[in-house]
């Protein structure tokens, strides 16, 4: 069937105007402050709207009324700070009657859907990752009309707070799978999956002296991973490379470390520019890679 | 039966070798309980299915098959020749001669399967052995493992090796003593039949040897369980305990603490009642008690057990993301600190005393340590240590009996904070930009929806023909 396009603009609805037409939305679609404030990120945040608004669900952000979940305050300490900001939270969002959360946030995530309850904040909580893995299961999304990333090499990072601190390990990959790209793992994967080191408010203070930056060992773990250099992975890990050799220069350019959590974004991106390789190897949210497969960048 | 004077002297010792591991063992549960309450009651059934797949089945320890093997070996091991125990211990007690041997068939299955598994054990403590002392395995290594741990780890493999061969001499003896007077040993002996040409030929040389043999094993066995206190060897009982009483909660939840729920409850709520402080059985106030963990009696009583049971093989340290890249941090210097730390300030078991081995001996560099005030906090953990933390939770997820670091680093973070206000400035600056833009960066509030500005999607639209 042949299909039409068109570019839409989109007016992404606010929670407070639902309200006041006495509507409620199906999900409520919580930014974090990286998904609002972090440029990098804010691509993120735009792309995962343009899916919700292609597969048609009902949903609302809070806009300003959003405010921290307290997450980097609770690591460091501040719990004093973090409740503050949680039970303020958790009185916007009852105000509203809001029953379903979805973030692209795991530390967003992590923190409503564990420690909000105890004080007060009962809601169903949904990674992007997973809600996502829904729309592909259900066919909405189909990863077609778009980009193809059929051939390329992609890896997935596994955020902490995703995956240790939540057991989500098969949603994301199953959405990369759908992609028909060529899934690398990395040794250190899964629940042994290596930190990107911004978790527990490191993202805003200088790392403690040491021989290497966090981020940078495991961009080295990602772009040797990505490159099949057995040698690297030997040094890393203790393991070889089963995939075959791509040499610097030949068509290493389609690589994608894949990301779904702001923290690792910012660190992956980082660690892949210290090693001056952000010319072939980019690093991507789970929520670009389909929106852009999908056809849905305008 | 053959009642005597041994007999007498093997109650004597065995009465004597469980009463001190039983004092010991009061001393290390009223440790513990110095700890603050925690409630871990409930869930009982989950708990018991947890003991039994972490603990009894050592389901975590296969992570890593060489050592989980080699480890396999010795544990099933240690289960099944302590079924013999029970054999001497009742011989010992009453003069019987190999009492279980009733059993007929199936005493020869166990009296094999402790032949083989004794040889085995050996071998694996051999591997043990090299892989710690010859440096094949780098978690191995490390500030905190220098004198007494590295001692106490040695020392536990030369002792297993002892109590096999009091075993195999026990059982040779004994097999060529039968043979030599030409009567049938009930039982089956593999590895015994193989050693009996190394014994002499002398009847009295025999029985003597028989009993040394006997006693080095039972003797052994009744040191070793009073060595165990001062030991990381300890592991091989609080494992169970620890297991059992581990967190059920996603990893990834913090504990949210009560007092503060209260204070940002009437902050928001002037109607909110605090319950009323507790008081001591007197009815006077007690004492508050402070935000987050300074000493050890500040941490819950789950992460004392916790530091009770860590056998310091190091597999938190090997795997967590700030170690690895050379910073100070080591989750399991953080639990043998905690250990080390409940021993000097109250009971200290047997063997080991804390003053054998302070806080300096495993922390380098040392200018950042408190010497004069050996709370855990500073005078055996820094901050430095504490804030190159990324709560990424590699190292609970690797521990192979549910060993929490975590919990303590933050508990430790959390005194920092809230009672010296001596986090890191750009962490204070973090604060204040949540208390003020409700965002960890210094951005405007008012910007936080323009990322909807200009926003456009591709709709696609059937065409029908």
């Amino acid at each position: 069937m042949a299909e039409q396009t068109a570019k839409r603009p989109v007016s992404v609805p606010l929670m407070a105007d639902l309200a006041a037409r006495g509507e409620s939305p199906e999900i409520l679609f919580w930014v974090g402050c990286a998904g609002a404030f972090d440029d990098r990120y804010k691509r993120v945040t735009r792309a995962f709207v343009r899916i919700l608004e292609h597969v048609g669900v009902s949903y609302a952000v809070l806009g300003m009324e959003e405010s921290c979940t307290g997450d980097p305050a609770k690591r460091a300490g501040n719990e004093f700070l973090f409740q503050m900001q949680a039970m303020t939270n958790i009185a916007t969002l009852n105000g509203y009657g809001i029953k379903k959360v979805v973030t692209a946030c795991p530390h967003c995530f992590n923190t409503i859907k564990n420690e909000y309850p105890a004080l007060g904040g009962e809601f169903e909580v949904i990674h992007h990752s997973t809600f996502l893995q829904q729309l592909i299961n259900e066919g909405k999304v189909t990863a077609k009309g778009g980009e193809s990333f059929k051939g390329r090499r992609i890896t997935f990072h596994d955020s902490c707070y995703l995956g240790r601190a939540n057991n989500i390990y098969e949603a994301p990959r199953e959405v990369l799978e759908v992609l028909d790209a060529d899934l690398l793992e990395m040794k250190r994967c899964k629940t042994n999956g290596l930190c990107c080191g911004a978790g527990g408010a490191q993202m805003w203070k200088e790392p403690e002296p040491g021989k290497k930056d966090v981020n940078v060992e495991r961009a080295e773990e990602a772009l040797a991973t990505l490159d099949g250099d057995a040698d690297v992975l030997l040094n890393l890990q203790g393991v070889e490379s089963t995939a075959p050799v791509l040499p610097a220069g030949s068509n290493r350019g389609g690589s994608v470390i894949a990301v779904a959590c702001p923290f690792c974004m910012t660190m992956m991106a980082d660690g892949v520019k210290n090693k001056e390789r952000e010319q072939d190897v980019q690093v991507f949210d789970l929520a670009e890679l389909i929106a852009s497969a999908e056809g849905l960048n305008a | 039966m053959h009642f005597s004077i041994q007999n007498i002297l093997f109650l004597l010792v065995a009465v004597a070798g469980f009463g001190l591991f039983a004092w010991q063992a009061r001393k290390i549960r009223a440790n513990i309980l110095v700890g603050r309450d925690r409630d871990m009651s409930g869930h009982v059934n989950e708990r018991l299915w947890k003991t039994l797949l972490v603990a009894f089945g050592q389901q975590k320890m296969f992570k890593r098959l060489t050592p989980a093997f080699l480890h396999l070996i010795v544990y099933i091991g240690f289960i099944v020749i302590n079924i013999e125990v029970i054999e001497i211990m009742v011989d010992g007690l009453f003069g019987t001669h190999r009492f279980l041997q009733f059993l007929g068939p199936l005493y020869s299955a166990l009296t094999g399967t402790n032949e083989v598994l004794g040889a085995l054990v050996v071998l694996a403590v051999v591997a043990f052995w090299w892989r710690r002392n010859v440096g094949v395995v780098r978690r191995f290594t490390g500030p905190e493992l220098r004198a007494w741990p590295k001692l106490d780890a040695n020392v536990i493999l030369y002792v297993e090796v002892i109590l096999m061969v009091a075993l195999f001499t026990m059982n040779a003896a004994d097999l060529k003593l039968h043979q030599l007077e030409g009567k049938a040993l009930p039982g089956a002996f593999p590895i015994s039949s193989l050693l009996t040409g190394l014994f002499p030929d002398n009847l009295t040389a025999l029985a003597v040897l028989e009993r040394v043999g006997w006693w080095a094993h039972i003797v052994g066995i009744l040191c070793f369980l009073n060595y165990l206190p001062s030991s990381k060897h300890f592991h091989i009982i609080m494992a169970f305990p620890n297991v059992f009483y581990s967190r059920l909660v996603p990893q990834g939840q913090f504990s949210n603490v009560d007092s503060i729920t209260h204070e940002v409850k009437a902050m928001m709520d002037p109607s909110y009642q605090v319950p009323a402080p507790a008081t001591n059985p007197d009815g006077s106030a007690a004492a508050p008690t402070p935000f987050g963990a300074k000493d050890v009696d500040d941490l819950a009583w789950t992460n004392l057990l916790n530091a009770y049971s860590c056998t310091e093989c190091g597999r938190c340290t090997s795997v967590c993301p700030a170690n690895l890249t050379g910073k100070l941090l080591s989750p399991r210097k953080i639990i043998m600190d905690t250990r080390d730390r409940v021993e000097e300030k109250y009971n200290s078991p047997l063997i080991f005393h804390p003053s054998l081995y302070g806080p300096e001996a495993k922390h380098n560099p040392q200018e950042q340590l408190d010497k004069e005030n050996h709370t855990l906090l500073r005078g055996y953990v820094t901050p430095e240590e504490l804030w190159a933390c990324t709560t990424c939770n590699a190292c609970v997820e690797a521990c192979p009996v549910n060993i929490n670091p975590l919990e303590s680093i933050i508990e430790m973070r959390r005194f920092l904070v809230l009672e010296e206000s001596a986090a890191p400035n750009s962490l204070n600056v973090m604060f204040s930009n949540i208390e003020n833009n409700g965002a960890p960066w210094a951005f405007s509030p008012s910007d936080r929806f323009n990322w909807a500005d200009d926003l456009f999607v591709t709709e696609k639209t059937p065409v029908t023909a």
